[in-house]
This record gives structure tokens, C-alpha cells and sequence, in this order.
């Protein structure tokens, strides 16, 4: 079976750290940074690149949608 | 493999729908609407119906929703949106009119304009987000308030004896004759959301094939008016409003389930 590789790309100024991203995500790959970004929050990033397979949860989710996901088979 | 050999074009499965603006979302971080407007956007595009489609915009949290939705739109004064939405249903009987409203417009100073034209079972799509609460006021009680859920007019405790039972104003609409499709969904996870998608696009699928009215209730949060965090409010949305809104189908092709 193909294996499916994922991978995610935050809008930093978009993101507004409401971290709803962070329970859907099954593989557990966001993570929120430390630095903040203009408006003062803490952005959500992919800590664990690896892990993702590129579900698309994380997106759906997002009310602001600060998140883009891009998947490929390997 | 590294992540840029993933991240290019080609590969791109989700990103924001071409019909929400750049213009950055006025609603708090976490709050359900920004998701219920990309869902709407996203089934508008997909069914490929952008320039036959007319929104009404309500008064409330998402007063400047046309700000954000980049199709024709217009906003109405507070509560009046099926009202203006059946003039142009009326007017323009080949297009695709939906509003998008609140608790507080839809549940109160809408509850005329609402009761009305779905009884008379005008051919729009009403999606109608309820949170229980007056977010963009300051978190006053709304007619959707939960018993005991403290709000800034009701800070011991919204009380039944003197202030009434919340009100399931989709449990009522769906008895109505008029309305083809009812039915209450939730956006705050990637199932649920899903789902609400589907809803929304069945009910403009009943548009287009002139059914009648389609009613889209989308429980959501308000994690300020509830002074709670998005995470929390969500967890307190599913342990408490989703008892007294159960999610789900209402009535589906004319037939109450």
C-alpha cells in the first residue's frame, strides 16, 4: 500500500492560537510556538513533521483558516 | 523526505476558498462562525453557483460577514434578514438566497421575521448559528440561554420561573408546513463539521430544485461571552448545550423524523 505523506503550512499572522487544530489532529504533529506573532498570539506550528499524513482535520477546523495542507504519496 | 518536496502546488489539498476575503475574521480566537462562513463559502464554490448567489448578512457577531464572504451580499437591519431575503427570493426567483444569523437576530428581535417566512416556505437557505448568549454586546442572556448559565443580565443564573425555558426555535420551525429541511449540526470538530457541510449543501441543493426552506442550525461556542478558553468551551458546549440541542436531522424532505 502506498504510504501517504503530509505536511501543513500556518499563516502565522492569520493563526489567532485558539489551538482547536491541536485535539483533532490524531497524529498529535501541532504544536503552538513560543513566539507570538504581530497581533500577540501564539501560532500554531508543526512540531512533529514527520507524523502527518495530511487528514485535513486541522484545516477544517480552523475558523480562520490559517492552516494549508499538501499531501503526497510515496 | 524532507517537508518542502511535500509542500508544493500539485500536492495542495485544502487551503482557504477563493470566496472568503483576506480581510482578517473580527471574531474572537476559536469562535465557531469563522468555521460555519468557510463551510457555507466552501459548498457555494463547489457547486459552482458563486454568481447566482445573494446572502443576507444579520446584525450581531457577523454583522460584517459580507466584509468576509466574497459573493453579492447585503446586510439587513437587526433580525430583518429572512424578511429582506424573501424580496429577493421573490424578485429574482432563479437565485440562490441564504442568510446567516445569530441567536440574537434570529431567536429574538428576528422571531416574527423568522416564524413568518418559514411558514410561508419561502426558497432560501437559513443558516442560523446559536451560542446561546449575545456575544457581540458583551454576553448578555439571549432567548437561547441555557437554565443556570450565567450571562452579564443574568449573573446569578438564567432562572425558568421568571426569565422562561430556552427556546428551540429549530424544534419549532420544523412543524411549520413551509420548511423542507431542518436539522442542527456543530462545527467544532473535523466530524462534525463535515457533516455540517453536507447539511449545508443538501439544503441548497433544495434551493436549486425549489423545495422550499432549508433551515442549517450550527450549535457553537462563545469561549468570551463564556469566559472560558476555545478548548474549554467547546468541551462546555458538548457537555452542556448538546443535551438540550441534540444534534442532528429534523426534518428531512418535508417529513419530521
Amino acid at each position: 500500500m502506498a504510504k501517504v505523506k503530509g505536511a501543513i503550512v500556518v499563516d502565522t499572522e492569520k493563526c489567532k492560537g485558539c489551538e482547536v487544530c491541536m485535539p483533532v489532529c490524531q497524529d498529535n504533529v501541532i504544536s503552538m510556538s513560543k513566539e507570538v506573532n504581530r497581533k500577540g498570539y501564539h501560532y500554531a506550528y508543526m512540531s512533529d513533521p514527520k507524523a502527518c499524513n495530511g487528514c485535513t482535520n486541522c484545516g477544517l477546523v480552523c475558523p480562520d483558516r490559517a492552516i494549508t495542507v499538501y499531501r503526497m504519496k510515496v | 523526505m524532507d517537508v518542502l518536496d511535500i509542500i508544493k502546488p500539485e500536492n495542495r489539498v485544502f487551503c482557504k476558498s477563493k470566496l472568503m476575503t483576506d480581510t482578517a475574521l473580527s471574531y474572537c480566537p476559536g469562535c465557531g462562525h469563522g468555521t460555519a462562513h468557510n463551510l457555507a463559502m466552501e459548498v457555494i464554490d463547489e457547486m459552482g453557483i458563486v454568481e447566482d448567489t445573494i446572502g443576507v448578512a444579520p446584525v450581531g457577531c457577523s454583522v460584517l460577514a459580507y466584509d468576509f464572504m466574497n459573493i453579492d451580499m447585503t446586510q439587513a437591519a437587526h433580525g430583518r434578514a429572512p424578511a429582506v431575503a424573501t424580496a429577493i427570493a421573490r424578485t429574482w426567483p432563479e437565485k440562490y438566497v441564504f442568510t446567516y444569523q445569530g441567536d440574537g437576530d434570529l431567536a429574538a428581535i428576528g422571531s416574527a421575521e423568522t416564524l413568518h417566512t418559514c411558514n410561508r416556505g419561502e426558497n432560501i437557505v437559513i443558516i442560523f448559528v446559536n451560542n446561546g448568549i449575545y456575544g457581540m454586546t458583551g454576553g448578555q442572556m439571549a432567548p437561547t440561554t441555557l437554565p443556570g448559565m450565567r450571562t452579564s443580565t443574568s449573573p446569578y443564573g438564567r432562572e425558568i420561573e421568571t426569565m422562561g425555558s430556552p427556546l428551540k426555535m429549530t424544534e419549532l420551525i420544523a412543524n411549520l408546513p413551509g420548511v423542507y429541511y431542518v436539522t442542527r449540526q456543530a462545527v467544532h470538530t473535523h466530524k462534525h463539521a463535515r457533516k455540517a457541510k453536507k447539511a449545508i449543501k443538501k439544503a441548497f441543493e433544495n434551493t436549486r430544485l425549489k423545495k422550499g426552506l432549508s433551515f442549517v442550525e450550527i450549535v457553537s461556542n462563545c469561549n468570551s461571552g463564556w469566559k472560558m478558553n476555545p478548548i474549554e468551551s467547546n468541551e462546555w458546549m458538548v457537555e452542556n448545550m448538546f443535551p438540550y440541542f441534540p444534534l442532528g436531522d429534523i426534518k428531512v424532505n418535508g417529513k419530521l423524523k
